[in-house]
């Protein structure tokens, strides 16, 4: 009797203890999921954005031809502007032009190379780079010439081979993120003959060691040429690095001689080759294919006229000629372009190619669409893979380009991979990074990491949080840069003038103006504030930031210069040949006006021109146009606040 | 009338549904060809806001599945099925207090806290067990690394102002 009760009781204890367990993990199940929710989203933002941004180039290739069609309307004394922007590379200089007038001092105590380079040399950069050193400039040069050098030798696709005892490794993108490519090399081994590697392109931008991180692979190349196989992809572009960074990195770094360093760059680049193909089988490219990609025409270009993608081959027609021969000492500005020049460029169709190759995303609907995310390139399908590799007979495609939170994935059946090689790629804790293992034969194996900065792992939650907040600043920072017409498309729906919107109409106007496809339902707790009918206040969604203005000027002009500020950072840089990062008033306002007129943008000539005087703050007639930039950043109200919230916790 | 207003009503609530379900749906629809991996179904569910047992979820699988199962789930298939949960308001969340409750069933000698062993032992061989990952991620937020316990009062508060 007694056993009884006590086993009943002891029964009725572990129901309770069952259903207490139940109750927790339930609940905890559903928060894990609503944080992995959370991190998505951040990351979708993220991507859209930068997707978005990609489309700028577009706009901005298509007022680049603008601009040289509409020369004439440009005065006089501009002609040297057009040059200076279409102006044909450099004639072959001797490197001992470059060289020879470079010393380093004796108090330089960073890394020096010796040449022909050994793999003691790549030790000693990374061990240098480790310690923060910077590579003296005239090694850097001599890098350069020495790399194109051996670059001009490779056809346009590397072949390979491996072999069960020799694995080959590929890496993607790296985007000057040091320490993600020093994580590979003590996890995989440095390069060697029995080590080899493909680097998959966008080795730089965005990080701040794009410059350590090629110094590395280019040596890396010349000591071992046919084991280190290096792919171009759409960063390795001299007008790309103006706009995402590199180009800064190297003047901030290279004070003295940045300039002859960018313009040497700008070739070696163009000397990349297109892609590697492994054992016949495994075809590697930055970006991806098209329905008409051409392995046998990409196999015979000259790669090296592939300047830019903001450089499009220009249209030769009986009108240009005329236009020639009107004008005096623009003939002979225009005349350097395209008299002689044919020769300088590729067909539109092979640059087409080269596009395809660099700027496509594979998707799972079939066909092949126009890349509109990113403004060149395609989306291909399943089809179109399954298509090109069996034309050529290849097994797969391995390609990068795409940030995924893995640092991999398998899409199109098991034929298409894409490896990142670049973790914390947009915020630490956005994504990993990976590389695979391969050689013929054998299933490809991949390998994972994350570079984490705390001493110890922060939880889950935190690095969630820190994610998210980023994403939804750069979101709102988006917001703010189009305030007026975001204002004027709600007002549109807002028949009542109440100040309020459906979830439905708010969504709708948000995707509709910003151009970006995200779950802005699930956003918006993030963004705005809703009443209890679930109705949304558009204007809140304005209330905590707001843009900080150098001087007291009309709204809109102090949003569309934010808005076009990475568009204008490349046009002041293009201007600014030699680096000095001062343009005249003259040039500030030509441009300007060009730029306004293209980008359809309504603006009243004399408000710009009273904020470009007061921006002259000399006084000389010049503009400091990384100042005029900086002026207008986004403020956010509650960042003081934010700080000392996360401490609490 | 007020049929008709009701009507109404619920078709703007459908709606709305449907375009909160395909939000969720389209986040993790990684090749953009409406459709989604099933190992990540649960967390799409959980996303919107229903909390289902892991057994209630299986079932909820079940549903959306194909006839043979290809491992992913199609769009096609996960509306009309989450809709209806949605509008029933099925698989609502757990409510704070009750959650207390349930750590504290856990803890009969009412100290306040959980010894790390105490929790693993529950969350890992009691009701729905948890996997290794699943209970070092909750240990990563939950524990006090100077005790080694969890002091679960102060953890649910955590979680619940990090949720809003």
């Amino acid at each position: 009797m007694g056993c009884g009760t006590s086993s009943a009781t002891k029964d009725k204890k572990s129901e309770k203890a069952l259903k207490a367990a139940l109750v927790i993990q339930n609940w905890y199940r559903g928060y894990s999921a609503r944080l992995k929710t959370r991190q998505r989203y951040a990351l979708t933002i993220f991507q859209s954005i930068e997707y978005a941004d990609e489309q700028g180039q577009l706009q901005l290739s298509n007022f680049f031809s603008f601009m040289l069609e509409n020369y004439t309307n440009v005065p006089e004394k501009e002609p040297g502007l057009v040059t200076r922007l279409f102006g044909s590379s450099i004639q072959d200089k001797d490197r001992q032009d470059y060289l020879g007038l470079i010393e380093i001092p004796d108090s330089y105590c960073g890394p020096r190379l010796q040449f022909p380079l050994t793999f003691t040399d790549i030790d000693l950069l990374i061990e240098a780079f480790k310690q923060q050193q910077i590579l003296h400039a005239y090694y850097v040069l001599e890098v350069l010439f020495e790399t194109k050098k051996v670059l001009q030798q490779m056809p346009n696709f590397t072949h390979t081979n491996t072999s069960p005892s020799k694995e080959i490794t590929i890496c993607g993108d790296l985007h000057g993120k040091l320490d993600d490519l020093f994580l590979i090399f003590y996890k995989n081994g440095l390069p060697s003959v029995t080590n080899p590697y493909v680097f998959n392109g966008d080795f730089v931008d965005r990080g701040k060691n794009s410059m350590e991180i090629l110094m590395i692979l280019f040596v890396s190349f010349l000591v071992y040429p046919n084991d280190l196989h290096l792919n171009r992809g759409n960063h390795e572009d001299f007008m790309m690095n103006m706009r995402y960074g590199f180009t800064k990195e190297i003047l901030h770094k290279y004070k003295l001689h940045g300039k002859k360093i960018l313009q040497i760059l700008e070739e070696v680049y163009t000397w990349l080759p297109i892609g590697t193909i492994i054992d016949n089988e495994v075809l590697v490219i930055h970006g991806g294919i098209s329905e008409s990609t051409d392995l046998n025409l990409l196999h015979r270009i000259e790669r090296n006229k592939m300047r830019s993608v903001l450089m499009p081959p220009i249209p030769m027609d009986g009108d240009r000629a005329e236009k020639k021969n009107k004008l005096g000492t623009a003939t002979v500005a225009l005349g350097i372009r395209t008299s002689g020049s044919f020769s300088e460029q590729l067909t539109k169709q092979e640059w087409e190619q080269v596009i395809d190759i660099l700027w496509s995303d594979p998707r799972g609907k079939r066909g092949c669409y126009p890349n509109t995310n990113r403004g060149g390139g395609c989306y291909f399908g399943p089809d179109i893979t399954s298509k090109i590799l069996n034309k050529y007979q290849l097994k797969m495609l391995v390609r990068s380009h795409e940030c995924k939170p893995e640092g991999y994935e398998i899409c199109h059946d098991g034929k298409v991979i894409t490896v990142f090689s670049a973790s914390n790629y947009y915020e630490e804790g956005s994504n990993r990074g990976a590389y695979i293992r391969m050689s013929s034969g054998t299933t490809p194996r991949f390998f994972q990491y994350q570079i984490t900065k705390a001493t110890c792992f922060r939880p889950l939650y935190q690095r969630v949080n820190a994610i998210e907040s980023s994403a939804i600043r750069m979101l709102k920072e988006r917001m703010i840069s189009r305030k007026t017409d975001l204002i004027r498309a709600f007002q549109l729906q807002d028949r009542n003038k109440s100040g309020k919107l459906s979830m439905g109409q708010w969504a709708f106007s948000m995707e509709n103006v910003l151009g970006l496809n995200l779950p802005w339902r699930s956003l918006s707790s993030h963004l705005v504030t809703t009443d209890k009918d679930g109705n949304i206040d558009y204007m809140s969604g304005f209330q905590d930031v707001h843009i900080q203005k150098p001087v007291k000027e009309v709204q809109s002009l102090i949003e569309t210069v934010y808005r076009y500020r990475s568009d204008l950072q490349i046009i002041f840089n293009i201007i600014d040949s030699d680096h000095s990062g001062l343009i005249s008033m003259e040039e500030f306002r030509s441009m300007w006006k060009l730029f306004k007129s293209h980008y359809s943008v309504h603006i009243d000539d004399s408000q710009f021109d009273e904020l470009a005087e007061r921006m002259d703050l000399n006084k000389d007639g010049s503009i400091d146009f990384n100042e005029f930039l900086k002026a207008f950043y986004v403020v956010h109200k509650f960042d003081q606040l934010n700080k000392s919230d996360t401490k609490l916790i | 009338m007020a049929d008709d207003r009701d009507r109404d009503s619920t078709e703007v609530a459908v709606a709305e549904f449907h375009k909160k379900i395909k939000e969720a749906f389209e986040v993790f629809d990684h090749e953009s060809n409406n459709t989604v991996d099933v190992r990540e179904v649960g967390t799409i569910i959980r996303s919107l806001g229903c909390c289902p047992s892991e057994g209630e979820l299986h079932d909820l699988i079940a549903e959306v599945e194909e006839e043979e199962p290809t491992g992913y789930i199609r769009f096609e298939k996960f509306l009309p099925v989450m809709t209806e949960v949605l509008l029933e308001r099925r698989y609502r969340p757990i409510p704070e207090d009750i959650l207390l409750r349930a750590f504290e069933v856990l803890d009969p000698a009412k100290q306040g806290f959980l010894s790390k062993d105490e929790l693993i032992k529950y969350m890992t061989e009691e009701g729905e067990p948890f996997s290794q990952e699943e209970m070092e991620e909750m240990l990563s937020a939950a524990i006090d690394p100077e005790s080694n316990s969890i002091h679960y009062k102060d953890y649910i508060t955590m979680m619940v102002i990090d949720e809003n």
